[in-house]
């Protein structure tokens, strides 16, 4: 079991209070996470003690930071169970995402080809393969979601065929939450010999993940929704796949040699994708939090959240004003409406009592066919969140309603 | 000033009867029209302004779309307010409105209902949502000045 109030002590930021005295209650952690004091000793040092280019100079210093930051790469590997050359430091899921569309979306879809997505993508894992598509005159199409909203393995089995190249999932999506059997997905996928691209922004930070288990050829995730520093993130990619792939981005860091007729040897990835020097204190940063998360252990972190998020959800389905939009999941996502509230209207509302949750319009398509709603309120909790946070929120959700709302102007 | 404009009911309910019944609240097929479509990234309201304007009148104003009830109810009053009056006058009242939502002195009178909106700054994150139609309109009028150049 979590010591949660140990826990707590680890995050600055939980003492906070907002602007009218409340206790901050965070319930946005699937927007982006807060920090340990470990991920910040860790950036704060970087620049303290250490401060030199990687991957240059033969001096004392430069050989240290480089030491630093190819063991971050060790971290990483190991928590994802891949090998550490498949491990490419990007800015975060969506360059990771649409590195992966570019470099090898590009390079290898041709006419006729099908990119195979679902109407519950976030638009970082849409919106590169629309452009790759454009490119290529490749065709992207939808999984059609169940009427919950969920992506269902035999509805993918239907949509499967030799022109699949590429199937791109969340392996938890991002409004609705639900965890995608990407195993299944692959097992499938590989049959018909398409590739398995795997973002992983809301899945890696909440749930065990291992790569090799999955057999997905591509995972993405960023640093900052996992307690690490914001602008750095993975791709992950089978071996020989990033070898096929080409970079984003040339420059220094990316090559091995190159002359003035334009031939230029790259070096093997992961280092290949790494021009220009990277951000190294959030590299750094971004090894701490998995230690820090590592050491709490990825188990008892998904089984406090669902716990939590049950305890959650028992609660708001007592309260007549609530609408619920995914009443059984396996993540600590909620996505909820106040009755005869805007969403906006109810954050708003919300926020005056110190708590953070975001309103959202999201794929319009995916909300208005299957929620008959334009837009919603998310809750997302995370394991430094605490029952009695959860009762407070409760208490402030049953006072909203369409008299109440405009209080908090007056 | 009538003292009514001050209390904290009337001005509730003038947000609430606004967004429950907004005015002028349906696009013009017309090409009279000109249009100023006003979505952002970094907020849920995605509303279309049109203004029909001739000889630096706004004949008239009208607005749709999917908005919270600040945006809605503020881009209401803005289209009963500015609706007839000229560019000139309707610059000046936008102007005492922005100064309003700023906190800053202005003249209640040339305001009316939009004083509903005085208390809008305590959360900052929503000055936004009452300024979205102002904007729009804001826009239209020069762009419209410019067509007529």
């Amino acid at each position: 079991m979590l010591n949660v109030k140990k826990i707590r002590k680890d995050f600055p930021m939980l003492s906070n209070k907002s602007k009218k005295g409340h206790d901050l209650i965070y319930f946005d952690n699937a927007a982006t996470t807060f920090k340990p004091q470990a991920v910040i000793d860790a950036v704060c040092e970087y620049y303290t003690s250490y401060s030199v280019n990687a991957h240059r100079g033969d001096y004392e210093l430069s050989y240290q930071v480089d030491q630093q930051y190819e063991s971050s790469r060790k971290t990483v590997a190991n928590f994802i169970h891949a090998d550490v050359k498949e491990i490419v430091f990007t800015s975060g899921a969506s360059e990771s995402l649409n590195l992966v569309a570019y470099g090898y979306g590009q390079k290898y879809l041709t006419e006729g080809d099908i990119v195979l997505s679902s109407e519950a993508e976030h638009a970082s894992n849409i919106l590169p393969w629309m452009k790759a598509c454009e490119v290529t005159k490749a065709t992207l199409d939808f999984i059609p979601l169940l009427d919950t909203g969920k992506i269902d393995v035999e509805a993918f089995k239907l949509k499967m065929n030799h022109h699949v190249k590429v199937v791109t999932l969340a392996q938890v999506t991002n409004v609705l939450g639900y965890v995608v059997d990407i195993q299944k997905i692959c097992e499938i996928a590989h049959e018909y010999g398409a590739i398995v691209v795997v973002d992983g922004a809301q899945s890696l930070p909440h749930m065990p993940v291992d790569v090799k288990q999955l057999d997905c050829d591509f995972f993405a995730f960023s640093a900052h929704k996992l307690c690490g520093p914001t602008g750095v993130g993975v791709l992950y990619g089978k071996y020989e796949l990033l070898q096929m792939s080409d970079p984003f981005m040339f420059g220094g860091g990316s090559n091995a040699r190159f002359d003035m007729c334009g031939n230029i040897l790259l070096k093997d990835a992961p280092y290949r994708f790494e021009s220009g020097t990277p951000a190294i204190e959030a590299v750094l940063g971004m090894k701490a939090a998995i230690n820090y998360i590592m050491n709490i252990g990825m188990e008892h972190i998904h089984a406090y959240e669902l716990e939590l998020r049950e305890y959650l959800v028992a609660q708001m389905r007592q309260l007549e004003n609530v609408v619920i939009y995914n009443d059984h999941n396996d993540s600590g996502i909620v996505t909820f409406n106040i009755k005869d509230v805007f969403s906006q209207d109810a954050a708003t509302y919300f926020s005056d009592y110190g708590i953070a949750i975001r309103s959202g319009q999201h794929c319009a398509k995916l909300l208005m066919n299957k929620l008959n709603t334009s837009s919603t309120l998310r809750a997302s909790v995370y394991f430094y969140n605490t029952k009695e946070e959860v009762d407070h929120f409760i208490k402030i959700c049953s006072q909203i309603n369409a008299d109440t709302m405009l209080d908090v102007f007056f | 000033m009538n003292d009514m404009m001050k209390d904290p009911m009337i001005l509730r309910s003038i947000i609430m009867d606004h967004y429950k019944y907004p005015k002028n609240h349906k696009l013009n097929d017309s090409n009279e029209y000109i249009e100023k479509h006003m979505a952002s990234e970094s907020c849920i309201d995605d509303i279309r302004v049109q203004a029909l304007i001739k000889n630096a009148i706004l004949e008239d104003i009208c607005f749709d779309g999917e908005a919270c009830t600040i945006a809605t109810s503020s881009t209401s009053i803005m289209s009963d307010l500015l609706k007839g009056k000229t560019i000139t006058d309707a610059r000046q009242i936008i102007s005492e409105y922005r100064k309003m939502i700023d906190q800053k002195e202005y003249d209640e009178e040339l305001l009316e209902e939009a004083v509903a909106f005085q208390n809008v700054g305590n959360q900052a994150n929503r000055i936004h949502c009452a300024t979205i139609g102002w904007d729009a309109i804001e826009s239209l009028m020069e762009e419209s000045e410019k067509q007529n150049g």
